[in-house]
């Protein structure tokens, strides 16, 4: 093309548009080999002929990106200014509500931020423009998430304990080695690892479970920042789905030798997400003072049927479901209610407050789990009770085992016994290491050379590593449980501990009027309203 | 299987081995069928601990508030070491018990059902 004779350059089309601002920003490299510059790529075995062939679904270009976000995030801000301005932190339905916010800042906002890390070296490290120029946007995304997260809970956390220091906590604290550990796994394996097991297992597999229903609830209870924040994030989360689907379907139609390596990531991820994002069990049977559907129907609808159909879709290029998926589906009926007993035993160590569910959540348990509650639970529940009754709670304080994968405290059953913790162990250089599962254990008898150096909290406490700069382990009186949780940025009586005895439910309760639980009524004086 | 890694020889830190607990050595306690503690008991003990102080000091710490934790019959309690049935002798060390580090030790006590029978 010449520059002579040079009309008025006309509108491009959206598709020379998008050509002109992905593609054609990449180049064959001439100074070094392609190799060299994308130095990752060969190592783990995943073989690509053609980065053409790797089609954007939604062709979105960098110019157009901004200009959606922009709006978006003019939306949100507006509605969070209004929020503020109206005290809408004493809109919700109680101060059991904002335990849940706490889980989510201290344990979902900062591995978003780790995830944005992870997509930040995808947009460096893959070879293709396409795929690069989706993971840049998606690193943006995950930073704009953790940011607006931030954002939105920040009124929360002028009121309530437990929230101004979630970065520190996150690195510390004993249940957030949780999701840190699984977010750290991703990032360290190879980019195809990374992305498989994020953008595919995670995001298109998972996160339904977290948006669809868990967004849901927050609307039904009154927390009209949370759900903004939801509804900003949702396009992103669609977009985010459609590139993990067409990654696997890109390196499956690449080259045959793919397979079993897609296979592999697909069943590890699979598992590792599935055992963090039981937290939103949890959070979805017992921490929504108004709950929208349990767990294992959540389950059934965005894993079993909305998974199943997918796996039946991916057949085609030789894939199977993920190994142990029928474990998930066993213990549906009775994960969250395995977690709420941890919290609730370890409730002074945590960083929010647990509580035991009323009698009428516990006869809509029963209810919602017809095979489990009564026979399993109730009784538990109604022991808990009737100790706090009598003025002496049940309390564990005495550290538990915990799995070496998932990082989670031994709490799960066997698969076919809910009455039996299920242990799983194996022997590497003549070291003992233990699991909550087959997939956990399977997944460090794959790769034992990385997994015998996780940080267990537990085992970190025993060895002295928790301990704040100055505190001296040998000085009379050292109590190491007490001196761990302060390294862990818990505050003793302040962000742990029982529900009706805090701050927050006191604090509630004067300045609403409402109950703390409005299920179980006030704790406070009407009294102490005027104070 | 290996790690597929960068470095061909990646092997990460053995990060509980034994030398880093202080003389300790960590110990797994779990009650079979009783799911009132939500997940067995993670503690360090002194390898040269007889199994006997273990069961007489240590375990009325950690299981004491159970209901049914004063009507164990310690001699009829079933024993097992990393899921195999195992009998200890009280009078010896746990390390003389062959309780390496890491171990799990669990026991069992038949007719004790949790509460109400529900196995907590």
């Amino acid at each position: 093309m010449s520059n002579e004779n040079q009309t008025p350059a006309k509108k491009l089309t959206l598709k020379e548009n998008y050509a002109l601002m992905t593609r054609d920003l990449g180049w064959e490299t001439s100074y070094q080999p392609m190799d060299e510059v994308f130095r990752y790529l060969k190592f783990e075995g995943i073989k690509i002929h053609d980065w053409e062939k790797w089609e954007d679904p939604f062709r979105l270009t960098m110019d157009a990106y901004w200009k959606y976000q922009g709006e978006k995030e003019r939306k949100l801000y507006a509605i969070m200014d209004a929020f503020q301005q109206n005290n809408g932190q004493f809109n919700v339905t109680d101060v059991r509500y904002i335990q849940a916010l706490k889980v989510f800042i201290q344990g979902f906002s900062l591995i978003e931020y780790t995830s944005h890390r992870g997509f930040n070296i995808m947009s460096r490290e893959l070879a293709g423009v396409g795929p690069r120029i989706a993971a840049e946007m998606q690193a943006l995304d995950e930073l704009r998430h953790t940011q607006t997260q931030i954002h939105t809970l920040s009124q929360y956390n002028r009121y309530f304990a437990g929230m101004e220091e979630f970065p520190y906590m996150f690195d510390r604290t004993w249940y957030l080695s949780i999701p840190k550990s699984f977010f750290e796994d991703a990032v360290t394996g190879g980019p195809f690892e990374f992305i498989v097991a994020i953008s595919f297992a995670l995001e298109y597999l998972l996160t339904n479970l977290v948006f669809m229903p868990w967004m849901s609830g927050a609307a039904y209870n009154g927390d009209m920042a949370t759900v903004t924040f939801g509804f900003s994030a949702q396009s992103d989360e669609a977009r985010h789905m459609t590139l993990g689907l067409e990654i696997v379907k890109f390196l499956l139609e690449q080259d045959p030798a793919n397979v079993p390596l897609v296979q592999k990531w697909i069943d590890k991820w699979f598992w590792r997400g599935y055992r963090v994002l039981a937290l939103v069990s949890a959070m979805m049977d017992y921490m929504l003072p108004k709950r929208v559907m349990p767990w294992c129907e959540a389950f059934e609808i965005y894993f079993e049927q909305n998974g199943g159909a997918l796996f039946a879709d991916l057949a085609r290029y030789g894939i199977r479901m993920p190994k142990h998926y029928e474990v998930a589906i066993k213990e549906k009926g009775r994960i969250s209610h395995e977690l709420w007993s941890i919290f609730y035993q370890y409730r002074d160590a945590a960083g929010f407050h647990p509580w035991l569910p009323s009698e009428e959540e516990m006869d809509w348990f029963s209810e919602k789990y017809p095979d489990t509650f009564d026979k399993l639970y109730r009784p538990r529940y109604e022991y808990w009770r009737q100790l706090e009754k009598e003025g002496r709670p049940f309390i564990n304080s005495n550290l538990p085992q915990l799995c070496q994968i998932c990082q989670w405290p031994m709490l799960f059953s066997e698969p076919d016994d809910p009455t039996q913790t299920c242990y799983r162990e194996t022997e590497y250089k003549e070291e003992k290491f233990h699991f909550c599962s087959d997939g956990c254990k399977d997944i460090f008898c794959d790769e034992p050379e990385k997994y015998v150096n996780a940080w267990l909290p537990v085992h970190q406490i025993y060895q002295g590593n928790c301990l704040l700069e100055g505190v001296d382990p040998t000085a009379p009186g050292f109590n190491p449980l007490a001196e761990a949780l302060k390294y862990m940025g818990i505050k003793p009586g302040i962000d742990g501990g029982s529900l009706s005895a805090s701050a927050d439910a006191h604090n509630w309760e004067a300045w609403t009027g409402r109950p703390h639980n409005s299920h179980e009524g006030m704790v406070t004086e009407p009294a102490a309203k005027a104070a | 299987m290996s790690t597929i890694a960068i470095t061909p020889d990646y092997h990460g830190e053995m990060k509980d081995s034994v030398e880093n607990f202080n003389g300790n050595q960590v110990l797994n306690i779990g009650w079979d069928q009783h799911m009132l503690f939500a997940a067995p008991i993670c503690i360090p003990v002194p390898p040269q601990m007889p199994f006997g102080a273990l069961v007489k000091e240590v375990l009325p710490s950690l299981y004491g508030a159970h209901p049914d934790f004063a009507k164990i019959q310690w001699d009829d309690v079933e024993w097992l070491s990393s899921g195999a049935a195992f009998k200890p002798d009280h009078a010896k060390s746990l390390a003389e018990n062959g309780l390496v580090h890491k171990a799990v030790l669990r026991f069992r006590t038949p007719g004790l059902t949790g509460i109400k029978g529900s196995y907590n």
